[in-house]
């Protein structure tokens, strides 16, 4: 007998699952449940536990550090982005990613990997000390539980709507599931756990834009038909970008290449630690240095799992999709069901199960990222440098545990609060900005210029910040100061929060430097291992070509450009 | 690509990944040929339900589930 809060069949619901495709729903859950109790044993020192015992190859820590970041606003977020906004959504995975993961790769991983750090506030506490690595860690935890309740509550809507499952239960039995599996085996089983996950999405994933193109008869009847249905300006990537008031997303280039490219996307990709976490695990130097190029390369791929189901929509669905509001007033489709709308057309029992595990799995790994890096912050950042100074290595790992079931708690509490929020997605997106976005200054400051002082360091964190908030805030009191701080009348809310990083980006390189150059310098000899400069960096001339970081990273940043190139 | 197997006796994550896909394969296989002998109404059919992509699909999963499976036993990797 099937539970009532499945409700197979139900005609509310986009798809009806059978009961082959409950086998492989039931099957996940087991397996990454089956990981985590046989990892267990593999988690007994804090190395273990937070850092996977740093001795994962280049292509699992990679494909770890591209999975913690496909959670569910990546599936289902962008592919209903790719239907509001064209092609156009596509720059979040190619200038907001490709070059900050090579960047990470070849120039900053050597500083993190060399100081032995285990999370990036350990970092700052070594450059810059205690009270910037106290801000930033506690600035992280509090984004982290945020993004993780986020995560839960995407998830348990998208089960909502998609299968008719009950939120409540969606959100209870996956934060159990991944509360199990990371406190029990650590971040070794998230990784684990992750690689598998990725497979998962694109085992479940990719028939949809196959078998979509082969409906829209090709990349040429898929460009015909959606220049046909929303426009030109769906089709262009750059084109137009001119002017805020020539694309759909009401943004200028420079606020994709600057706000989105040079600051929130570095800092995302170099300083959020839920994904830095993951090349840490790497069991060499060389190895944390491929492990996000390696990234890098699928990171480029994923569009055609997520931005080409998006426009596929508006070429083969006979019908049109809308926002949120008038798809409840009309009882029509909105952009957010996409995806599963797609995933229903082509199909059928078996496939459909393995379609909807991949967005679990996407969930699941988005969120046992968050949890993973919460645990590691407030163990060894918060509660070891504020609370508790002279935990032992055994407390450390008992200390992970707890902290990961607390977490999960925190985060379910998170998601019953985000309820209350319209839109998702931009308030992630100002999270990130509030947050990540003067980080990065700081650490690349930190890392690349010796001059740079704790003083500096902390005051230029804190200005960003609070710079950040401020003109958050400023524009939720007046949204007509959108103009000024987007610098277009034109301008959309997308385009708000990219400015918004840039400025705030800014405001804490600006600060940094003022400070520091008012403020005593660290001698040279305290800096070894965490500034360019006063740090020797192993070299490769022993390794051939086809071995060496900086090698792949050139192939990877090429066929970035061809593609800016061919979708211009 | 090399499988984690610098700690010994920790079975591979390929492996895992293989009898993912292996079960999940079998799975999906089965549910197709079911359908190509018993063939839903057409009202319900999936669109492009004449590829019988389940079949296919299917059955390249279930085998690259087998070579991962094989390829990164614990019995070959280990120790």
């Amino acid at each position: 007998m099937i539970p009532a809060f499945l409700r197979l069949g139900s005609s509310s619901t986009l798809v009806h699952l059978s009961p082959v495709d409950l086998v492989i729903i039931a099957f996940y859950f087991a397996l990454v449940l089956a990981i985590g109790m046989y990892l267990k044993g593999r988690a007994n020192t804090s190395e273990d536990f937070f850092l996977a015992g740093r001795e994962m190859t280049a292509w699992i820590a990679g494909l770890s550090f591209l999975s913690a970041n496909l959670g569910s606003l990546e599936l289902m977020g962008w592919a209903a982005s790719a239907y509001q906004y064209g092609i156009l959504a596509a720059h979040w995975y190619w200038i907001g990613a490709i070059p900050s993961m090579v960047f990470l790769g070849l120039v900053m991983m050597p500083f993190y990997y060399i100081s032995k750090t285990h999370s990036v506030p350990g970092y700052l506490k070594l450059r810059f000390g205690e009270p910037s690595r106290a801000l930033s860690a506690i600035c992280f935890a509090f984004m982290t539980v945020l993004m993780s309740g986020i995560n839960m509550y995407s998830m348990a809507l998208v089960m909502k709507v998609i299968l008719g499952w009950d939120i409540h239960f969606s959100i209870w039995v996956s934060s159990i599931t991944v509360a199990i599996y990371v406190a029990l085996g650590g971040l070794r089983s998230a990784i684990f756990n992750e690689v598998l996950q990725f497979v998962l999405i694109w085992a479940g994933a990719l028939l949809i834009p196959i078998l979509g193109l082969v409906e829209a008869g090709g990349i040429s009847g898929l460009r015909a038909r959606v220049v046909a249905n929303a426009g030109e300006a769906y089709v262009h990537m750059w084109g137009t970008m001119g002017s805020a008031a020539d694309n759909p997303m009401g943004i200028h280039w420079t606020g994709i290449v600057f706000g989105l490219g040079a600051v929130i996307a570095m800092g995302y990709w170099t300083t959020d630690f839920l994904v830095v976490q993951r090349v840490l695990s790497a069991h060499n130097l060389r190895a944390a240095k491929m492990a996000p190029i390696i990234g890098a390369a699928f990171k480029m791929c994923v569009p055609f799992i997520v931005i080409l189901p998006g426009l596929l929509g508006w070429a083969v669905l006979p019908f049109k999709l809308t926002g949120e509001d008038v798809a409840v007033a009309t009882g029509g489709h909105s952009y957010n069901e996409v995806l599963p709308l797609m995933l229903a057309r082509y199909c059928g029992p078996g496939l459909l199960g393995l379609g909807v595990t991949a967005l679990i799995a996407g969930f699941m790994s988005g969120m046992a990222g968050n949890v993973s890096a919460f645990a590691t912050v407030w163990t060894y950042d918060i509660y070891g440098a504020l609370l508790h100074k002279n935990l032992s290595d055994e407390g450390q790992v008992r200390m992970g545990r707890w902290c990961t079931i607390v977490g999960v708690i925190v985060s379910i509490g998170t998601a019953y609060l985000v309820m209350q929020f319209h839109s998702i997605m931009d308030y992630v997106q100002a999270l990130f900005s509030f947050f990540i976005a003067p980080l990065f200054g700081t650490v690349l400051l930190g890392m690349l210029w010796k001059r740079a002082t704790k003083a500096g360091g902390f005051w230029g964190l804190l200005a960003g910040t609070l710079s950040s908030i401020g003109m958050w805030g400023w524009v939720k009191v007046d949204h007509s100061a959108l103009r000024y701080i987007a610098m277009s009348p034109h301008a959309k809310d997308m385009a708000e929060n990219m400015y918004r990083a840039l400025w705030s980006g800014l405001i804490c390189a600006l600060v940094t430097v003022a400070v520091s150059l008012l403020t005593r310098p660290r001698p040279v000899e305290e800096l070894k291992g965490l500034v360019y400069g006063a740090t020797e960096i192993p070299h490769e001339e022993h390794v051939s070509l086809f071995h060496r970081p900086a090698f792949w990273g050139a192939v990877v940043l090429v066929i970035f450009v061809i593609l800016q190139i061919i979708f211009w | 690509m090399s499988a984690d197997t610098s700690h010994s006796r920790t079975i591979s994550i390929w492996f895992f990944i293989g009898i993912s896909l292996l079960v999940n394969g079998v799975v999906i296989f089965g549910a197709g040929v079911y359908e190509l002998i018993q063939p839903p109404p057409p009202e319900v059919r999936v669109v492009l339900f004449h590829y019988h992509a389940s079949v296919w699909w299917g059955a390249m999963l279930a085998a690259l589930g087998g070579f991962y499976c094989r390829h990164f036993s614990p019995s070959r990797t280990n120790i």
